[in-house]
């Protein structure tokens, strides 16, 4: 046994070329005593090699997905968009589309009728929002600070005679300043700050979509500096089942980096704007980004159920595409971009989320 | 433009893994191979994929110390790129007329089966790496990918010194060479 291990620790030092000429000689030469030792060395060089070289080839990808968001960053190489090639196919079938589409119709106007028909009327109040109500000792806190800035002649963006009620978390959509987070954490809201590494910036309500519990902020603040782009991209098709995913928010004013896995497909009680995943979740987490381990956004985190532990459900990435359609249409908000590409792809975790969480915001609503 | 001198200037830095060599090519030749993949029926996201596998292939060969560039290196990237996208696009089934050529080509074959052989042994590393469990993996990882000391790693792990690290580093190593070789020889057959 001992001597298996020395053989193995030679092995690797005369890979490396760490022998001497005598101690070179003298393991040249027992390997040529000794045909099965020489044999073993032969086998195990081999294999050194190649975990040597895969941890090198290891390296040098994630290296490679670094200077891909460092060059993307400062702008020396830019994703282009697919040209679109669909003019000649629309002509071509034109027919059978028609055809097609009048069946689909049909068929959507069927089903659409059914499931209305079908659907239980029901209210939720098993689940819980994960949108966190800020207690007195906070409140007290505020008012401190408050006095703290007036003494200083800073200027503060707290408002005055409004109260810090809640909190959640919100994360960049499009570079540009433009935020999602849910519907109920902004609920009520007079007035809306985010705040990220301490800074805060005054954000503004772009549309609140109380269907899907989403709601677009902008951040209008002049002291807020627009990212070149986004580190992460959104997956519309979502996570799949088992998939690991991790996710970043802020339960308490410090954010909360928590990891796990997609257990089903809907959401409480078979609804299918969201699904379940499994990951520690508390109140403020609402609001926060689930991604997948690419660093792709599959959902959003938003409610708990009460009465069972582990059951916490997320909007599925799909609704914000289909929120932001909508927001479209009026024209003032058409130059919103969601980036489906994710440029920390392949890192490790920690740089992963170093290079997130700049992006993602506590967001403070006082009433 | 980059002269042949630089060139090689750069390729010797890319085998030493140089980053800022590994940078300046990624930088001249990204947008390149991104028109002829986004050209052909690809995204921006198989653009990134395939020009990485392709700075893989090329570090690997300056890496080998044998590899000799006798064209220039942007028709070598060009080549590779164009030549793993075609793969791709086999077989994804997807089969355009033609891929469009925007520069000239040299031929690539022999790089290209190189890579798909090391390719799949590494496939076998990583799966035995898989199937090994915790706590050799991240032992193994600490040592060979991250190249920590054995001092360090006795440390992080709880071990009482870097002898008994080692002695466990060695059984762990015995068990992945095990494992590893039996993928081998059933993806032989």
């Amino acid at each position: 046994m001992m001597e298996d291990i020395q053989l193995s620790d030679a092995v690797e030092r005369f890979l490396q070329g760490q022998m001497d000429a005598e101690e070179l000689s003298r393991f040249e030469q027992l390997r040529k005593s000794n045909p099965e030792l020489d044999q073993f060395v032969v086998e195990h060089s081999i294999f050194l090699n190649q975990l040597n070289e895969f941890g090198d080839r290891k390296q040098f990808r994630s290296a490679l997905q670094e200077i891909h968001h460092n060059l993307l960053d400062t702008g020396a190489i830019k994703p282009r968009a697919p040209k679109a090639k669909v003019v000649d196919i629309v002509r071509k079938y034109r027919r059978v589309w028609a055809v097609a589409a009048s069946i689909a119709s049909i068929i959507a106007i069927t089903v659409s009728g059914l499931v209305a028909y079908f659907t239980p009327n029901f209210t939720k109040p098993q689940i819980e929002q994960l949108s966190r109500k800020v207690n007195i000792l906070e409140k007290q806190q505020n008012a401190l600070t408050h006095e703290v800035r007036d003494s200083t002649k800073v200027t503060t963006r707290v408002p005055v005679n409004e109260t810090y009620k809640f909190g959640g978390t919100g994360f960049l959509i499009d570079a540009k300043g433009y935020l999602v987070t849910n519907a109920h954490v902004i609920k009520d809201a007079k007035t809306i700050l985010v705040q990220n590494r301490g800074q805060e910036f005054k954000a503004l309500i772009v549309k609140i979509d109380t269907e899907r519990d989403l709601a677009i902020l902008k951040i209008e603040d002049p002291e807020f500096k627009p990212f070149a782009s986004l580190p992460y991209g959104f997956k519309k098709t979502g996570a799949d089942l088992g998939e690991q995913i991790f996710t970043l928010g802020f339960p308490r004013d410090e954010i909360v980096y928590g990891e796990g896995y997609m257990s089903a497909s809907t959401g409480y009680n078979g609804d299918t704007m969201s699904c379940q995943i499994a990951v520690a979740a508390n109140p403020g987490n609402s609001g926060g980004p689930v991604f997948n381990k690419n660093g792709e956004v599959v959902g959003i985190l938003s409610t708990r159920q009460l009465q069972a532990q582990g059951f916490v459900f997320a909007v599925t990435a799909k609704n914000i595409f289909k929120s932001l359609d909508e927001l479209k249409k009026d024209t003032t908000y058409q130059n919103i971009r969601i980036n489906t590409l994710s440029s920390v792809k392949g890192m490790e975790r920690p740089l992963q989320i170093k290079k997130i969480e700049d992006c993602v915001f506590l967001v403070k609503t006082y009433q | 433009m980059t002269t042949a001198s630089q060139e090689k200037e750069l390729l010797k830095g890319l085998a030493k893994s140089d980053k800022q060599a590994a940078e300046t090519i990624y930088k001249d030749n990204y947008n390149m191979v991104q028109s002829l993949i986004i050209n052909n029926n690809g995204s921006a996201d198989d653009a990134r994929d395939i020009f990485q596998e392709t700075m893989i292939v090329l570090y690997e060969k300056a890496k080998s110390g044998t590899f000799e560039l006798n064209c220039q290196l942007k028709t070598f990237i060009y080549s590779v790129s164009r030549r793993l996208w075609l793969k791709r696009l086999h077989q994804l089934q997807k089969y355009s007329r033609r891929v469009e050529n925007i520069a000239e080509t040299v031929p690539v074959e022999e790089e290209i089966e190189n890579h798909e052989h090391r390719n799949n042994q590494f496939q076998a590393m990583e799966n035995s790496l898989q199937n090994l469990g915790e706590p050799c993996k991240s032992l193994l990882e600490a040592y060979y990918l991250q190249k920590r000391s054995m001092t360090e790693i006795a440390g992080s792990f709880g071990y009482t010194n870097a002898d008994n690290a080692k002695n466990q580093k060695y059984k762990c190593l015995m068990r992945l060479k095990k494992l590893f070789f039996a993928q081998h020889k059933t993806k032989g057959q």
